[in-house]
């Protein structure tokens, strides 16, 4: 039998406020334990959330940009449970009434557009951080993160297989780094995801039994646990056995998933509305305001990009698939419009140096290593033939982390093009002079040698002869020569 | 709608409460007894009763996103039971 | 007249006039507390030291300052449900273990900068979960006026403290008659103020969309000028409201003319104590005397309160509870794992009657008894709001009794939850409305026992019950008798 995957996703995506949810703590990232807690992230007795504005902006725009419903009057809610992260014995969550319901991310499968629907989007708190190894019969806790904003993106079960799950991922993360108001780092965790899969026969409409899959902390890893927990399950079922519900933690070392040790007793969380907190009320004013100052997200972004540009598909996707790029593409391009070129450089000589220094992890990129406006300038320079594009390379790589323009570079470091036709022709005069035997090789017929005799002269001026004059200049006088 | 001694036991867990068997039996009864004076809400139609929602009538209480806590982490542990450099120490975590 | 025994006004003026200290007025309640606390138990914890230094302070600032607020190097009580940073913080449980507050309460921050002198912290049932301050898990409290008998509850020890002249008046807090039934019980004056009058910032929740805190005290006019004290909007408590604070003092005009008083039939019917129905029924006809128009009102769901509370109130309890868990601060029992851990902390850390209603609260609200229980009571309670809401579009205010009958011994309803909490029953429905409701003395019965009448008002009208209670007590003598405390 063949079986397919039914794949849904529940996304937690960190806010990018400055304080946490429900109280002033700051969100910082990286501090020393428990160094961002108060009494409120702490749970101690007697005191009340009160809930951050933002919070409710960020995914009002969430919502707004995956074609949610808004819920007019939406409502915090307690989940209850034990843990020694919880600081409360509740997580204030959503769960009636969440604030966006009911949308969708288009995504992009090779070139045909596949709609994930949502079901949800709701506001909630994190959680602290366990620390479990080395600590003998002891597990630490760090609630720095207790109380950092999250949203819950969850989907339907609309994808069917590994593969589309990761495109669904970057798509949205994308759309949450459009928009601001989430960082997109799956390292430190502000970008989480749970899956449930199931699996049944290809053509079939009845779910199967469903397992989720947490501990996901990157793109591979949520591929590689879906493609194993798909075979897994096919396994189990081509075996005669049984599936079970049940959660199941993937171990990125042995690249397997294995049930959770804990059954948390029944899952019972006893949801019901938190009567500390006031049910939020948005209007139609409110969700206009948020409307009109939406950034244009990553499909639409890159459709312009094809029609204003006029660049490949490949190039369009690459440069809009981060507003940062994006942005820097358009910053350079608005200040020298050859925007093939400036793509060129991008997609090349910049993204070599942003993994390198491993900037295309940070996902979002405030310090550029070159400035748009110099990319821009060197591409000019070429245009021009002020500068060679071999030189241009070397103008490039002066230009990481310098505070110096290319034309700067280009006159201190004497790279200026040289199309002087006296001093080219002297130039090759020399070389012909110097390779007698190569130059009856090249009357003999190989014409290989026009090459190399180039080379040479480049050598000799330092790669700054302008290689289209070297060009021309060298066969006339090669062909002047034979003619005499 | 009787109440029985698992109902009572698992509840006990739900809340993270150990019960002395006699404690359970004490509870079973005393609980059940309330539980069934409670059946009297049920008398009542409520099917075009909208639950109440809120003890205050407004909506919207917020706050602007500002740091505003200065962090004492000294503070924060000081009533902690056990606890590790500047973490809170707890049994295992099991997962 | 002893100093101790002056009322908050009184003192108030003594002090302005410089005819008394703050410093000496404090050493007369210590000394109070020190000769009477033996048998009346009202103290879980006492700041003397804290307080010399605030009254010396606050008798600096007398000497500074021309208008300085009536509160200034007043003593207080607080129930030992807040939070007064670096002060033991009991809450009347073992599972607190030796918490000392990290913080400041918004009401005791209020109090300090209005120049109180917070002396200490009186008991209460456990997480303010009973109607007798027996469920302490220290002691029970004991009632001035009779020893045998209980302060009520849950602010049983703010009562009898107050009663006994132990303070000048305290705080409690009131989530289903807390601080009004022990005030009846007490012979004093005790007010709920309306949900969101007062911020819950920093006392302990027990349940959230029904706790408030409010003022205790010897008059009626002293309940006025605490509650102005305290009441106002705070940023740290999302449910208090924005909105002025009248100056409650100024409706204490005596005058009741015209006035519509509402008897709701409903809590006349069932049993009330003879001595009881007798002494209302007088205060009525002497609030009528006064020129206020009585009629009756009918509040239909009152039978359903009860049952409606005690859903409500334990569910958001069981939930508000759940951080009492052994981790971060309390009492930690030494389990052989975690979830062992989590069960006997909570076994050894709450008392009996907190477990009954954590695990009433938890089965309220667990998979498959949610619509029966929970969103049932939510329903019932909006339609106990809406009695309230129809009956003040008749009356101005309502009178009632605050408890069925006057105190009862100590031991005789613990061993009953189901009849503790029915005893409950005239000012429960009072948190579930969000109505604001005072209770002040009307009498007694054969034994000496004070009786209380509890007079609701309309959402954020504290005003017209202050008005109503201070005409009637113009016209009694029952707020000025005190107890004997030299009892066999």
């Amino acid at each position: 039998m063949k079986y397919e995957s039914v794949i849904g996703l529940e996304v937690h995506a960190q806010l990018l406020t400055q304080s946490k949810i429900f109280c002033g703590c700051s969100t910082q990232f990286g501090q020393a334990p428990n160094y961002n807690t108060c009494a409120v992230c702490i749970g101690f007795p007697g005191v009340l959330p009160v809930l951050n504005k933002k919070v409710v902006e960020f995914a009002i725009r969430a919502g707004l940009a995956t074609h949610c419903e808004i819920t007019r009057s939406s409502r915090l809610a307690r989940k209850n449970y034990f843990y020694p992260d919880l600081p409360k014995g509740y997580q204030i969550s959503q769960y009636e009434l969440p604030i966006c319901a009911n949308g969708y991310v288009d995504i992009d499968l090779d070139g045909t557009s596949k709609r994930v629907r949502l079901t949800r989007i709701h506001m909630e708190e994190d959680a602290g951080k366990n620390i479990h190894d080395g600590h003998g019969d002891s597990s630490l806790v760090d609630f720095n993160r207790a109380g950092v904003p999250l949203l819950e993106i969850v989907s339907e079960p609309d994808m069917r297989n590994p593969a589309e799950a990761g495109i669904y991922l970057r798509t949205l993360r994308a759309i949450l780094q459009y928009l601001d108001i989430c960082d997109g780092n799956m390292e430190q965790g502000s970008f989480r995801c749970d899956a449930n899969i199931s699996i049944r026969p290809q053509g079939t409409d009845a779910l199967g039994t469903k397992v989720e899959i947490k501990n996901l902390n990157s793109f591979k890893a949520i591929e590689k646990a879906l493609e194993y927990e798909t075979a897994r399950q096919m396994d189990t079922l081509s075996e005669g056995g049984k599936l079970i519900q049940e959660t199941r933690l993937w171990d990125e070392n042995k690249e397997q998933t294995r049930a959770m040790r804990s059954k948390e007793s029944a899952h019972d969380y006893r949801y019901f509305p938190d009567p500390d907190l006031l049910p939020v009320v948005i209007d139609e004013k409110w969700i206009d305001e948020i409307h009109t100052s939406l950034p244009e997200l990553p499909g639409t972004r890159r459709s312009r990009f094809l029609s204003q540009y006029a660049l490949p598909l490949y190039d369009a996707e690459l440069l809009t698939s981060r507003r940062d790029i994006a942005d820097y593409f358009e910053t350079a391009v608005t200040i020298y419009p050859n925007a093939k070129a400036i793509s060129n450089w991008i997609m090349g000589e910049l993204f070599r140096i942003l993994k390198e220094r491993k900037l295309d992890q940070q996902l979002y990129i405030k310090t550029w290593p070159v400035r748009a406006e110099y990319l821009a300038e060197l591409v000019q320079l070429i245009d021009q033939d002020k500068i060679s594009g071999k030189i241009a390379k070397m103008v490039f790589d002066a230009l990481v982390d310098a505070e110096r323009s290319p034309q700067t570079i280009v006159k201190e470091k004497g790279l200026e093009q040289v199309s002087d036709v006296a001093r080219i022709e002297t130039s090759i005069d020399q070389i012909l002079a110097a390779y007698p035997k190569q130059i009856a090789d090249y009357r003999g017929g190989n014409e290989k040698i026009f090459g190399f005799l180039v080379g040479q002269v480049m050598k000799s001026m330092q790669g700054k002869a302008n290689p289209q004059k070297v060009n021309e200049i060298l066969k006339a006088k090669l062909s002047c020569t034979i003619s005499t | 709608m009787e109440l029985t001694l698992k109902e009572v036991q698992h509840v006990a867990v739900l809340a993270r409460l150990r019960l002395t068997p006699e404690e359970e039996k004490q509870f079973t009864e005393q609980l059940g007894r309330i539980l069934q004076y409670m059946e009297k809400l049920g008398q009542l139609d409520t099917s075009q009763v909208e639950p109440f929602d809120h003890a205050a009538t407004s909506a919207n209480a917020f706050r602007d996103d500002i740091v505003s806590n200065t962090p004492n982490p000294a503070a924060i542990l000081a009533n902690a039971p056990a606890k590790e450099q500047t973490f809170f120490r707890v049994p295992k975590i099991i997962e | 007249m002893s100093l101790y025994s002056l009322t908050l006004h009184d003192a108030s003026e003594k002090l302005r006039k410089r005819e008394i200290s703050s410093q000496e007025l404090i050493e007369a309640v210590f000394q109070r507390i020190s000769d009477t606390d033996d048998d009346i138990r009202a103290y879980l914890t006492l700041c003397r030291d804290a307080a010399l230094a605030q009254a010396k302070q606050a008798d600096r600032r007398l000497q500074q300052e021309s208008t300085s607020s009536p509160l200034l190097g007043i003593p207080i009580a607080v129930k030992d449900n807040f939070l007064i940073q670096g002060v033991r913080t009991t809450c009347a449980s073992k599972i607190l273990g030796d918490f000392i507050a990290p913080y400041d309460g918004s009401t005791v921050a209020r109090l300090r900068s209005a120049g109180a002198v917070i002396i200490g912290k009186t008991n209460l049932d456990e997480f303010a979960m009973g109607s007798s301050a027996e469920n302490s898990a220290f002691f029970s409290t004991r009632n001035p006026w009779n020893f045998d008998r209980v302060p009520g509850g849950s602010s049983g020890g703010s009562a009898a403290a107050v009663a006994a002249d132990q303070c000048v008046a305290a705080l409690g807090t009131d989530t289903g008659g807390s601080i009004r039934q022990p005030a009846a019980f007490c012979g004093i004056v005790g007010l709920k103020p309306t949900y969101g009058r007062v911020s819950r910032y920093g006392i302990i929740a027990f349940a959230s969309s029904m706790d408030q805190v409010g003022p205790m005290t010897k008059d009626v006019r002293d309940c006025a000028l605490l509650l102005e004290a305290i009441s106002g909007h705070d940023q740290a408590d999302a449910t208090s409201v924005n909105r002025p604070v009248p100056k409650y003092s100024e409706s204490l005009t005596g005058d009741i003319k015209s006035l519509r008083l509402g008897i709701p039939k409903e809590y006349f019917t069932t049993g009330l104590q003879p001595a009881v129905e007798q002494s209302i029924g007088a205060a009525i006809g002497q609030l009528e005397k006064s020129g206020a128009i009585i009629q009756e009102i009918s509040l239909p769901h009152t039978e359903y309160a009860v049952a409606v509370y005690y859903i409500v109130a334990t569910a958001e309890a069981s939930s508000n509870l759940a951080r009492y868990d052994g981790m971060r601060f309390g009492h930690r029992a030494a389990g052989k794992d975690l979830t062992e851990t989590y069960m006997l902390s909570r076994e050894e850390g709450f008392g009996p009657e907190v477990k009954r209603r954590i695990m009433l609260g938890t089965y309220a609200l667990s998979a498959g008894y949610y619509d029966a229980y929970y969103l049932k009571a939510q329903r019932v309670r909006a339609l106990i709001r809406r009695d309230f809401d129809e009956a003040f579009k008749h009356c101005d205010a309502i009178i009632t009794p605050t408890s069925p009958t006057t105190a009862f011994k100590i031991g005789e309803k613990i061993q009953n939850p189901l009849e503790m909490y029915l005893s409950d029953i005239c000012t429960i429905s009072i948190n579930l409305a969000g109505v604001p409701a005072l209770s002040l003395p009307c009498g007694f019965d054969a034994g000496g026992l004070p009786i209380g009448m509890q007079i609701i008002g309309k959402h954020f009208d504290e005003s017209t019950i202050l008005r109503a209670a201070y005409a009637y007590e113009q016209q009694t003598h029952w707020h000025k008798k005190k107890p004997r405390l030299n009892q066999p």
